[in-house]
């Protein structure tokens, strides 16, 4: 068994702590379970920073101290608060190389969460918040690797990068393949949580004959559709890209559009609904579940494709 | 009676004699590059009259003194000031042609254009743009002395201080004990808006509610200086300076004139100091310097 996302994250970031001069920044790190077990149990006087609830303050001292060389990584807990901390990531820390040529390289960590009646307040993962403004490449790892190579690549480079995570993934030990299959119905591009509930719906309409391919998607922005997306729905002639972010004017609908241009078949979006969660659970606004997605994607198959791209099913 | 922030007065919280306890030379070396900014100053003024600009421009007149004085005893620190930043840049050591050529949009402007009048930067100095969103370099300002551990200065406005994450950063900064020296211009003025039209409560009152030590003081650059070089060994600190804005908010427009004259004052002082030869001198050569300098680097295309 290899090492969990949890465990990476752990394990990297004590690393940047002990070797690299790093800092670690966030609300709240050193109680109720070190945010997942995804920090190192380490002092502040070797680089974990706890911040008070100054949510818009915080994210300006992470900028700052990119600017001062460090490297930190700032951890958004719940992804929903990105509303606030927004502000100086996006107006500083995106900005700066392109203004004035000094790099800002911030590792922002942002944590979706769902379910357990987090409702409103918190849940759902915001990322579409940082894509639509320049500066600021944007992934969501889902597997050890993954986390990896986002860390790896934020290394290599002198970025601000925006890791949206789920917290579905912490526990996860492996990896994530795309399928392809010659006789598929259906290419899937499911992000984040998603993947995990494409993955189930892709099980259960198996059953029913319906064949789905899939192409994981970690790159956010910049986005490429790679040959073998492009083959895909070449063959399939029909996408679905799912999101746990919202599907109006968000990255889902974004997304498919580039998939769609670039392919020639209809590609439709699904994420979450347009309204707001409630805590009680049937007033939830979750990722598509795996119920969910069977019915869009049943829907979509069945009506023979006949529905105009880019409008809103079910 | 007036309320605490109605008391603008060039006056208020002066220590007497104060300017005694630097040295000549100290006051001829704060005197020559508070004309330098002044002068700088009034050739953005002529040139941007001239139509040679073609971006809002935030002039420091008026205020120009006050980072000539902080310069003169607050060294070798990072700083975050923001869009009315012209005398900052010129008073750490910000090379006057970048300065220029930004303001005309030149690709060898020191943020080759990108920043205009509002963001500029010089990493020689250790100067950090800004991004035009008020306030934003307070915090910012905070996580750099966090991250550096070494002194930071950073420059808001009356408008700016009321941010919200102001407050956050003072608390933060003073939680962590942070070398950073705060400093408000407080020209009384959100573009057009005084003060007491906005709040009721004042900086150095949230900051000694915090904490922190705090002075609300006028804008007498030997003042400035007399209480950045005591709190530059108690940071964090909040130096509040009043003081008046000359010209408008952005552009070159003049409503009338000032509630006082500091430059005035400041050549007052040098009188009294017995340098009043010696300011006249170094008044006119450095307007003279500061003219040629601009027409060298306007005949540059
Ligand atoms: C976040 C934000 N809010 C509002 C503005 C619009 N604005 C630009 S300058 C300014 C006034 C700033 O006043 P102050 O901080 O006192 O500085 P001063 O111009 O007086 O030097 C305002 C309100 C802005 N740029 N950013
Ligand atoms: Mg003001």
């Amino acid at each position: 068994m290899g090492r969990t996302v949890a465990e990476v994250i752990r394990d990297t970031t004590r690393h940047h702590l002990t070797h690299n001069h790093g800092l670690f920044l966030g609300q709240c790190v050193t109680a109720v379970g070190w945010i997942g077990g995804t920090v190192p149990a380490m002092s502040e006087a070797e680089g974990i920073v706890e911040l008070s609830l100054a949510d818009v303050t915080n994210a300006g001292i992470a900028v700052g101290a990119a600017l001062a060389g460090r490297r930190p990584i700032y951890t958004v807990r719940y992804q929903g608060f990105m509303w606030y901390n927004a502000a100086p990531i996006v107006n500083y820390a995106a900005k700066s190389k392109d203004v004035w040529g000094v790099p800002c390289p911030v590792f922002l960590r942002a944590i979706a969460m769902e379910g357990n009646g987090i409702g409103p307040v918190a849940s759902a993962s915001q990322h579409g918040l940082i894509m639509r403004m320049p500066g600021m490449p944007v992934c969501a790892p889902m597997s050890p690797n993954e986390w990896t190579e986002a860390w790896n690549w934020f290394m290599r480079h002198d970025d601000p990068l925006y890791v949206s995570e789920h917290r579905r993934s912490f526990t996860i030990d492996y990896e994530f393949e795309n399928r392809i299959e010659p006789e598929a119905d259906i290419t899937l591009f499911p992000i984040s949580a998603a993947r995990l509930n494409a993955v189930e719906a892709a099980k259960a309409l198996r059953q029913e004959g319906i064949i789905c391919n899939i192409q994981h998607l970690m790159w956010l922005k910049p986005f490429t559709v790679t040959d073998e997306m492009r083959g895909s729905l070449s063959r399939t002639k029909l996408g679905l890209v799912i999101d746990s972010d919202f599907e109006i004017g968000g990255p889902s609908r974004s997304m498919a559009y580039d998939l769609m241009h670039q392919s020639g078949a209809p590609v439709f979006a699904l994420g979450l609904e347009d309204r707001s969660a409630g805590v009680a659970e049937s007033l939830d606004n979750p990722t598509p579940t795996p119920e969910r997605i069977v019915r869009v994607i049943r829907q979509l198959v069945r009506s023979g494709r006949n529905v105009p791209a880019g409008a809103t099913i079910e | 009676m007036k309320s605490e922030l109605e008391q603008r007065t060039p006056a208020f919280g002066l220590i007497s004699d104060v300017a005694n306890t630097f040295s000549n030379d100290y006051a001829r070396k704060l005197f020559a590059q508070t004309c330098f900014n002044h002068f700088f100053e009034f050739e953005v003024k002529k040139a941007y009259d001239r139509g040679l600009m073609k971006l809002p421009i935030y002039l420091s007149v008026g205020q120009e003194h006050i980072p000539a004085a902080i310069a003169s005893v607050f060294a070798d620190c990072l700083i975050f000031a923001q869009h009315r930043a012209h005398s900052v840049y010129l008073s750490f050591g910000g090379d006057p042609r970048q300065l220029i050529d930004e303001l005309l949009s030149r690709p060898t402007g020191c943020a080759r254009g990108m920043g205009g009048s509002a963001s500029i930067h010089s990493p020689e100095i250790g100067m950090f743009g800004h991004s035009g969103l008020m306030g934003d370099q307070v915090p910012i300002a905070v996580g750099a002395a966090l991250g550096a551990g070494k002194p930071v200065l950073t420059v808001m406005g009356d408008a700016s201080a009321e941010e919200d994450y102001i407050y956050g950063a003072l608390g933060f900064a003073v939680t962590k004990k942070l070398p950073v020296l705060f400093v408000c211009e407080d020209n009384d003025l959100s573009i057009l808006t005084r003060t007491p039209v906005r709040r009721s409560w004042t900086l150095c009152g949230l900051a000694q509610g915090l904490g922190l030590p705090a002075v609300d003081i006028t804008d007498d650059p030997w003042l400035i200086a007399h209480h950045v070089k005591q709190f530059s060994l108690q940071l964090p600190a909040v130096i509040n300076i009043r003081t008046c804005r000359g010209l408008w908010h952005a552009g070159s427009g003049c409503d009338g004139p000032p509630e006082w004259d500091r430059f005035a004052l400041i050549k007052d002082t040098m009188k009294m100091l017995g340098l009043e030869r010696d300011a006249l001198a170094i008044e006119s050569d450095t307007e003279r310097a500061v003219q040629n300098l601009w027409v060298e680097q306007l005949r540059k295309s």
